[in-house]
């Protein structure tokens, strides 16, 4: 079969893979029908996630038919279309039981800070992932929803990460009534996250980037205001000016660790690889938020030793909330959002590219080349 | 502190609560208060067929766990290091970053021991590059030709 190739930084190719198997007695195979390419594929394209191996196969958001089923699987049957949650979740752990689908004990060996995540480096359990032609889907009575009939498959094929990791983005973010929401990235989870603030009622949804394209894009589809960072002296002091000089209620990053905009954090983060990543966006979030603000994360960023402004963060008591997202608990309401016609998941989708053009669409998508938001890719 | 078991009877308490915020919500079905935290219905023990590395954060290796690409040469030499120390450790990252670069080089030499030369053109995409960017393209390629003429360069006259 046909499948996405890691061959290291900046570098993947399309190769002939054998077919997956399945390996344990609750696992399905899907035949992939759209898989897309994330914003933090592109860490591991960039070569910024550790224990990303050479001969892996990215991939976590993707629809697809079943295949095959292990002799365990209950809830599936071969010929169903289903969206695949990124995580992957055992539904039985004592995180499953309380929804936490992204923090499930029993998917990943290799790291205990994160679940297992479909094509996520070796830190996230070593599973292929879905830019593939067929995929293995472990614990296929957890994650896999069957599609709606009345639901489009490309609206489908985002809910396996970008809206409900949008969604949750706000919902961390404790959002009343009145607030004023600041949101640093304009990427497809930025957007989203903007678009679904609006569900918890804010008086402002602001959007920080410094790509014009994305801004308005951002602007059109979130309807929130958006600023290029690039055309101010300092963004916390414009922020600051903008809520009359207390921060915003609620700051979301869905940067995570290749923010640009701080040279020193640049260097450190980025090219000496000294850190977690760049933490700009992260730092401006503390930085503009009030005093008994909210700082939501769902940028991802890397191994510790982090520069967290740890001060202000005690200094300002600030509520810190972060977690990768529990997909298939988000799902019955963003479904209903979906069918009720509130949110328009497709409306992101800007490119659709053949899996055999992979090395192609990810250089599209690192470089932001022809006003990309979204790429789905089709086996 | 003494634990109060009549928590539930401490005025105010609990009536901020918004279920619409709660991170668990809504398919929470467990409150931690059965204090049965540990005591749950494992699925089956996946087959091992390639060697997996474990982190020495968890007793055991997970019911299940991808098989893709198992340590081996230098890198999984590396690889098998950094898990001996904990997510905690530089000891543990730094090592993985480092035999993520050395693995590549081994993909270069399997490439080449498979009779296969990688079109980096192709590999790295260059040519939606070209199409839409050309002038970082070209100064791209610009900057990385001049580096590698000067490289040749010093490297004859140092034999010289």
């Amino acid at each position: 079969m046909l499948a996405m190739n890691y061959r290291g930084p900046y570098r993947v190719r399309t190769v002939d893979k054998p077919m997956p198997e399945i390996l344990h007695p609750e696992d399905a195979i899907v035949k992939v029908t759209r898989t897309c390419i994330c914003g933090s594929d592109l860490h591991l394209y960039h070569g910024m996630v550790p224990d990303t191996r050479v001969g892996s196969t990215f991939g976590h958001e993707f629809t697809g038919i079943v295949e095959e089923v292990g002799p365990l699987v209950k809830n599936l049957k071969v010929g169903d279309h289903v969206l695949v949650p990124f995580n992957i979740a055992c539904g039985k752990c004592n995180f499953c039981k309380q929804g936490l689908y992204g923090n499930c004990h029993e998917s990943n060996p290799m790291a205990t800070a994160v679940g297992g995540i479909f094509g996520y480096s070796h830190t996230a359990g070593g599973f292929d992932g879905g830019q593939a032609e067929y995929v293995r889907v472990p614990y296929a009575d957890v994650g896999p929803t069957v599609i709606p009939p009345d639901m489009d498959p490309d609206d489908a094929v985002l809910l396996t990460d970008v809206v409900p990791t949008g969604y949750q983005a706000a919902e961390m973010g404790g959002i009343k009534e009145g607030d004023t929401v600041v949101i640093f990235g304009a990427g497809p989870i930025g957007i989203m996250a903007a678009r679904c603030a609006w569900f918890f009622g804010p008086a402002r949804v602001i959007i920080i980037d410094h790509i014009d394209y994305r801004l308005e894009f951002a602007k059109n589809y979130a309807k929130c205001e958006a600023y290029n960072f690039k055309e101010m002296a300092d963004p916390v002091v414009f922020l600051k000016q903008t809520t009359d000089w207390y921060g915003a209620d609620v700051c979301i990053d869905c940067v995570g660790c290749e923010a640009e905009g701080n040279t020193l954090q640049t260097f450190s983060g980025r090219v000496a690889l000294m850190q977690a990543g760049a933490a700009t966006a992260f730092q401006w979030a503390v930085n503009s938020v009030k005093k008994g603000g909210i700082v939501s994360v769902v940028g991802v960023y890397g191994p510790p030793f982090n520069l967290a402004p740890i001060g202000n963060i005690v200094n300002k008591g600030i509520t810190l909330r972060a977690n990768q997202a529990s997909v298939k608990r988000l799902l019955p309401k963003l479904i209903d959002h979906v069918q009720s016609g509130r949110l328009n998941p497709k409306g992101l989708i800007t490119h659709r590219i053949p899996l055999a053009e992979v090395s192609d669409a990810y250089r599209l998508f690192s470089s932001k080349l022809d006003n990309v938001i979204k790429t789905v890719l089709v086996p | 502190m003494k634990n109060n078991q009549d928590y539930k009877n401490i005025p105010g308490w609990g009536m901020d609560a918004d279920p619409e915020n709660e991170p668990t919500y809504p398919i929470k079905n467990w409150t931690g208060d059965d204090h049965n935290r540990t005591n749950y219905e494992r699925s089956e023990q996946q087959q091992d067929t390639v060697e997996i590395l474990i982190s020495n954060e968890r007793p055991a290796i997970t019911r299940v766990y991808g098989n893709t690409a198992p340590p081996s040469g230098l890198s999984g030499m590396i690889r098998r290091y950094a898990f001996k120390n904990s997510e905690d450790r530089y000891r543990h990252w730094i090592p993985l970053i480092l035999a993520d670069r050395v693995n590549v080089i081994e993909g270069l030499v399997e490439d080449a021991l498979h009779g296969h030369l990688p079109n980096m053109f192709k590999e790295r995409g260059w040519k939606v590059e070209m199409q839409h960017n050309p002038k970082k393209m070209i100064a791209k390629l610009t900057i990385g030709s001049l580096l590698v003429t000067a490289g040749i360069t010093w490297l004859i006259r140092r034999q010289k």
